[in-house]
């Protein structure tokens, strides 16, 4: 059993007792909500007569079905408009503040939370989304939850939780020139696997992640929940202060110096035990794309789609199923294949330093014709501060669309869709059967500079050689 | 899909007909694609469950193989409902019919979710896993019963043990699944917990 993790501190903190069967009454100090996982449970709150115990503690925005093309309201699909009154309708009756479209700081809630300051160290963190394991990068312990358990975070402000293992993920080394942190996640859940961190916590720790801005740690963590680990954290440090200072919901002033203190305190003692540890070399890392139906079939730029008969056992089926539905044959290089639709957004890679590393590439070349290819901001602010960059401009000049800030493609639960068996090159997080709105659609995750490299060139290819041709 | 009303109170015995579904790491948009996820009620849920898979296998699915029709166990492979933390999800399993689910492993999420709609998950090895589903497709017409305190799934076929973990076994057994009653009863000290929390307190440390 873990101890003395910073897992270990932070549930220790929040542990109100215990619950019939073992579990752990555990409080949450921040609860994220949005328009899709939340409806029902204001529902059943409803239906119980009960309120919402801490609204203050409690923050909603829109991000999964809005347009990202036309936000004026109301929504031309009347069941996302819907969706979106529904949730104003709740948060306005409970006093809950509400993020909306035009607000200035909304975007997707992964996002807008660490930009707006509400995420910090030490904190629980529970939000009706997988992704929530992206706060894990501050030093909190995030983590995604049902329905259900939204209404009962409302009602209770806590949750009945099982203590996780702690597995800690050591990375030695530093990223090459053109090998991103999505790169090395995508590396992580290939070599784990996508069940490896079912029943753990991942500590992403060690000089490689010490290296690594906050919005790369986002990255990492964010994709935890894809190795199958319901929460991944980083322990805090002066770039997460950094970072934090001066946000809007960060502490004040005269309890900076308190904060840093406390925040310093929580991360992993030196001595602490974990119940699994791994290693990794980050320089070792090549640019990593996905080939098949889960995030952990991914190759390096220069391998091939692998033979199923090459894969341990437990990994055949799967990959056969894969080859299928990918209608990609075991041998094909993977740098090399068509692609017709590219995106750049998403909870994973919708940051301002993801379109800044994406129109790093983009800049003084066009997209290649016949594909499509689009950037989404992850939040307003984002969208601004690319604005006052003019990546806007450039990304047009480029041949990409330029759109306004949402979840658009990545989950496809509003216009941004595949069609028919398209196959996109994108920096979202998933590339289940189907999930990106069409029944038949593919995908391959990448990071935001190889999907930029993937529209210019019409296929997969390595953005280091464009990297380099631009340096000479 | 079956009519039986959805779990209540005290759950310790399933009993019905039992489907297999093989495959491993079936996430949780295939098991209700994301359009389905537009609605403020899970009502429409059971009949959208697994839709694209259904659609691509034209009638071949197990959930639309008619001898399949009112099962209430549904027989799963590894890490069934990775993926997005949707509950939308099992609600549709449930509105289709589904009661309880057997499988080699269960996405952490998935299994959380399950618990509280009053759902056991229960696990065995991959070989009684595959023996389990072989038996059920050669015979799918039977009776099974699931019983939690033995934590055995038999029919006149024969029994295979199960694994239920104990929290969520007490919970099931005790009918205190349904959490949140408890978890507000605890007034007192969620009142302790929040005054101790540096981050609620100014960042004065008691």
């Amino acid at each position: 059993m873990s101890s003395g993790t910073l897992y270990d501190k932070v549930w220790d903190l929040h542990r109100v007792g215990n619950l019939p069967g073992g579990t752990t009454q555990l409080f949450v100090g921040l609860h994220l909500i949005h328009e899709v996982t939340s409806p029902q449970a204001f529902s059943a709150l409803e239906d119980k007569g009960m309120g919402v115990r801490c609204p203050d503690r409690t923050v909603a925005t829109v991000d999964h079905i809005v347009p990202t093309t036309n936000q004026i309201r109301p929504f031309s699909d009347p069941l996302a408009e819907e969706m979106l009154s529904t949730l104003e309708r709740n948060c306005a009756f409970h006093g809950i503040n509400l993020f909306g479209i035009g607000s200035g700081h909304q975007g997707i809630v992964h996002v807008i939370a660490p930009e707006l300051g509400l995420t910090q160290p030490g904190m629980t963190i529970a939000c009706g989304d997988s992704h929530t394991s992206t706060h894990g990068a501050f030093g909190a312990i995030a983590f995604g939850i049902g329905t259900s358990q939204v209404r009962d975070v409302l009602a209770s402000q806590s949750l009945a939780m099982n203590k996780l293992k702690v597995r800690r993920i050591w990375v030695d080394g530093q990223l090459s020139q053109g090998v991103y942190a999505k790169d090395l996640i995508l590396h992580v859940i290939r070599t784990l696997g996508v069940k490896g961190g079912v029943g753990y916590a991942y500590e992403f720790a060690g000089p490689g992640i010490d290296a690594l801005s906050m919005e790369e740690r986002m990255t990492i963590c964010n994709m935890a929940i894809e190795g199958g680990a319901r929460c991944g954290y980083i322990n805090p440090d002066s770039t997460t202060f950094e970072y934090l200072k001066a946000r809007k919901y960060s502490p004040q002033v005269e309890e900076w110096d308190r904060a840093v203190t406390w925040w310093r305190s929580l991360s992993s003692n030196e001595n602490a035990i974990f119940d699994d540890e791994v290693y990794f070399d980050s320089s070792a890392i090549a640019p990593t794309v996905t080939w098949g139906i889960t995030p952990g079939q991914g190759v390096a730029i220069n391998e091939s789609i692998p033979y199923p008969e090459s894969l341990e056992k437990g990994e055949r089926l799967i990959a056969q199923e894969a080859s299928n539905y990918m209608n990609l044959k075991p041998g094909t290089p993977i740098s090399g294949i068509p692609v017709d639709v590219c995106f750049i957004g998403s909870c994973t890679n919708g940051r301002l330093s993801d379109l800044q590393a994406a129109a790093a590439v983009a800049k003084g070349r066009h997209v290649a014709k016949g594909i499509k290819a689009f950037v989404v901001p992850g939040s307003e602010k984002v969208a601004k501060a690319a604005v006052q960059q003019g990546l806007d401009d450039l990304f047009t000049k480029a041949g990409f669309e330029w759109r306004q800030p949402g979840c658009s493609m990545c989950l496809a639960m509003n216009p941004d869709k595949l069609e028919g068996n398209q196959i996109s090159a994108s920096s979202s997080n998933r590339n289940f059967k189907g999930r990106q709105g069409s029944a038949n659609g593919r995908t391959l995750l990448m990071s935001p500079a190889m999907v930029a490299a993937a529209a210019i060139a019409g296929e997969v290819t390595d953005v280091r050689h464009m990297l380099t041709q631009k340096n000479s | 899909m079956t009519q039986t009303s959805f779990p209540k109170d005290v759950i310790s015995c399933i009993e019905g007909k039992c489907i297999a579904l093989p495959g491993d790491d079936i996430d949780t948009d295939r098991i209700i694609p994301a359009r389905f996820l537009k609605c403020v009620n899970f009502k429409d849920l059971g009949k959208q469950v697994f839709a694209d898979d259904r659609s691509e296998l034209k009638g071949t699915h197990p959930f639309d193989l008619k001898i399949n029709n009112n099962a209430s166990i549904l027989v799963v492979n590894e890490n069934f409902g990775c993926g997005s933390s949707r509950e939308h999800a099992p609600q549709a399993l449930m509105r289709w019919g589904i009661r309880a689910i057997v499988g080699q492993s269960f996405a952490e999420i998935f299994y959380g979710n399950c618990l509280s709609l009053g759902i056991p998950c229960a696990t065995s090895s991959p070989n009684e896993i595959n023996s389990l589903q072989k038996s059920i497709n050669k015979k799918n017409q039977q009776n099974w019963k699931l019983d939690l305190r033995s934590q055995i799934i038999n029919s006149s076929i024969g029994a295979w043990k199960l694994y239920i973990e104990d929290g969520p076994l007490e919970m099931l057994l005790t009918g205190k699944w349904d959490a949140t009653s408890q978890l507000k009863s605890n007034e007192y000290e969620l009142d302790r917990v929040q005054n101790s929390l540096p981050y609620l307190n100014k960042f004065h440390i008691n």
